[in-house]
This record gives C-alpha cells, sequence and structure tokens, in this order.
C-alpha cells in the first residue's frame, strides 16, 4: 500500500466468509490508508491465558457470517481488553430475536408485540394470545429462514408439531410475533456511531421482505421521526454498526422489527447514494485511535 | 471466464471445470460465482489455489 496513513491505529476484521461486504470493508480501509488484517476465524485456536497475539490490536472488526464465531471470538477477545466492533453484548443482543425485543421494550422503543413459549401446547396458546394472523419466527436466524406467518389453528399446530419435531434445541423457542400489515414494504437503517447513515424500503409482493428472498431496494429519507426511533432502538444494543428493520403499521406507526449486527450493504450504496463500507470503516478508526490514546494515557 | 489482462490468479470450478478469474489476490473463504454454471464457490486454499461448492446456508448463519 503506498498511501498508508502515517500513524495508522493496527486493526484486525475477522471472518468467515468473504463476501461482497467483507471486500467492500477491506477497499474502503485501502482507500483511507489504514492496513487491517483480515484473519479467518476458522483458522484460529484462542489460549484464554494468552492475551499476546491480541493485544497489538487497538480495535477488531467482527464480521464473521456464522453468530456462534462472532460469540466466541468477541468474548474471547473482550476479555483480553480488546475493543470489539460490535461488543459481545450487542451482538447478542442483535442476534437473538427475544434479546432485541427485550431490550426493545425496556427502552420503550416501539416494536410489534410478542408472545414466547417452550413447550408445543404453550406454544399454541402463544399464538392464540397474539391471535391470527401470527409470524412465528426462529429466535436466531436471518435473511426470512424459517419465518412463517400462520393464518389458522390447523397451520399453528403443524408448524409448531414440525419445528419441535424436526428442528435444533433452538427451534424449541417459540417466538410469536403479531403480524403487522405493511404496506408492502418494510424499512432498514443503517446506523454507525449511533448516527442513521442511510435508509432504504424493501418491497415485495411476498409478506417477508428481505432482499435475500427477492425483495427490490431502493433508498429512502431518513425522516426526523425515522432518525430518532432509530438512534433510540441503536443504543438499546449498544451496536457501534447496526441495520435496523423496521415496519410501518397502520395503527402504531412505526415498529422496530428487528436489529442486525453483521448488516449487509452490497445493494444499498448505489441505491442510497452513501458510501456505507468507508463509514464504517472511518468510525472503526475513530474507535482504535480513541483505544490507543487510552492505552497510552495509562502508561 | 476467461482470464483477461487484469487476472493476477485463476483456478478451475469444482463443478463445471470452467476457469474463474480472480482480478485481485483471492482471500481463504472468499465466495464466488463461477460465471460458467452459477456454482457458489469458496475459495478453499490460497497457496495452491483450490476452490470448493460453498457450503449450504447453516443455522447459526446471517446479518
Amino acid at each position: 500500500m503506498n498511501n498508508t496513513v502515517p500513524d495508522a491505529p493496527r486493526l484486525a476484521l475477522l471472518y468467515t466468509r468473504v463476501r461482497v461486504e467483507e471486500r467492500m470493508l477491506l477497499d474502503a480501509f485501502e482507500s483511507i490508508g489504514v492496513p487491517i488484517e483480515a484473519i479467518d476465524t476458522r483458522s484460529l485456536a484462542f489460549d484464554t491465558t494468552d492475551p499476546e497475539p491480541w493485544t497489538r490490536f487497538y480495535a477488531v472488526i467482527d464480521r464473521s457470517l456464522s453468530l456462534t464465531c462472532s460469540i466466541t471470538a468477541t468474548r474471547i477477545l473482550e476479555g483480553f481488553g480488546v475493543r470489539c466492533i460490535n461488543p459481545a453484548r450487542a451482538i447478542e443482543v442483535c442476534s437473538d430475536k427475544l434479546a432485541s425485543t427485550i431490550a426493545l421494550e425496556r427502552a420503550g422503543v416501539p416494536t410489534p408485540r410478542v408472545c414466547v413459549a417452550v413447550d408445543e401446547e404453550s406454544a399454541l396458546l402463544a399464538v392464540e394470545s397474539i391471535g391470527y394472523p401470527a409470524v412465528l419466527k426462529p429466535t436466531i436466524g436471518s435473511w426470512g429462514r424459517l419465518v412463517a406467518r400462520v393464518n389458522d389453528r390447523d397451520a399453528a399446530e403443524a408448524i409448531i408439531e414440525h419445528r419441535a419435531t424436526l428442528g435444533s434445541a433452538q427451534q424449541g423457542v417459540f417466538y410469536v410475533q403479531e403480524f403487522i400489515d405493511k404496506p408492502g414494504r418494510d424499512l432498514r437503517v443503517f446506523v454507525v456511531g449511533g448516527e442513521p447513515i442511510a435508509a432504504i424500503a424493501r418491497r415485495s409482493a411476498h409478506w417477508v421482505t428481505n432482499t435475500a428472498r427477492g425483495a427490490t431496494a431502493e433508498g429512502i429519507a431518513i425522516t426526523e421521526e425515522l432518525g430518532d426511533l432509530c438512534r433510540r432502538a441503536a443504543s438499546t444494543c449498544h451496536a457501534d454498526v447496526v441495520a435496523i428493520d423496521l415496519l410501518e403499521c397502520p395503527r402504531r406507526g412505526l415498529l422496530v422489527n428487528e436489529l442486525n449486527h453483521s448488516m449487509e450493504f452490497r445493494n444499498s450504496v448505489q441505491t442510497t447514494g452513501v458510501d456505507i463500507p468507508r463509514l464504517v470503516a472511518e468510525h472503526a478508526i475513530r474507535i482504535a485511535r480513541a483505544c490507543r490514546a487510552e492505552v497510552a494515557a495509562c502508561r | 471466464m476467461m482470464p483477461t489482462q487484469s487476472t493476477v490468479q485463476s483456478a478451475t470450478c469444482p463443478e463445471c471445470e470452467g476457469e474463474i478469474a480472480f482480478q485481485r489476490r483471492p482471500l481463504a473463504g472468499e465466495v464466488v460465482v463461477c460465471v460458467g454454471c452459477s456454482a457458489e464457490l469458496e475459495v478453499q486454499t490460497v497457496e495452491p489455489l483450490v476452490l470448493a461448492l460453498a457450503p449450504e446456508v447453516e443455522e447459526d448463519w446471517g446479518e
């Protein structure tokens, strides 16, 4: 690299697969002139008594596709005193829909009503309590996987039995959410350093509006209401970088639906005109510089 | 894909045996799509450069 910034803070990026987003982030660091070491989390064997290999980094960006890898690595690194982006507690809150719901409700951030059960019979009660149609989701998972709209009791019984019989232990947590009759789209706001930087609307004829399921994205303006709500939502999960999914409820207005700690943005840079990876990189560099200053002050 | 002037490295698609050209130095774990057969591939090793079919989505993968 020829344009390396003098005295650049040392950073690393953890990954399990190099998707387009990881390439875009690495390119952003290169264009800024700050070197960053890309490390495959799967290749690591952490010695919990030996922080030395990691203390040379002032910040580590976790971009592991696997949640298990993310949580494992960030817990260990934070134990070593290494600043992780995002922090482990942010990953824990964002990655688990139940934890997200609890954090949002405690903070008074409007979110769809949720009922949870850990037994098949109770799950049916939870669905009936929410009312039909209801939405049954795995507490952990992305891209709309295994999200089911339950229109009646017959469907509820079938889906609950399938989950209980065929699913993993995690599928034994029945997370039932009220169905929001949204206007053919949901909203996603990208928040970096607590500030909303870009927003898209995801449209689909299907009620699931994930772009991974074929929804199309278009850039939208961040209104004052939307921005304020997303600042509040981001602060509940302590994330440095987070994508917030929102639903427009005809009765209750904007509701925060999900929090995403390892956001994908490949289709949102052009549609919003915002250089999302560069803003993420710049924020990570600011954090790393601040951590370096703290370390220097302690010496 | 036929290697071009900007190709820095190339490998063979394990599915269709077509040529996969890299315009930048590949990273272990990098995901590429074969333009010949649309298979999603993952870089297994960079020295030597070996590609394999990318694994199916796992339960804990996501954003």
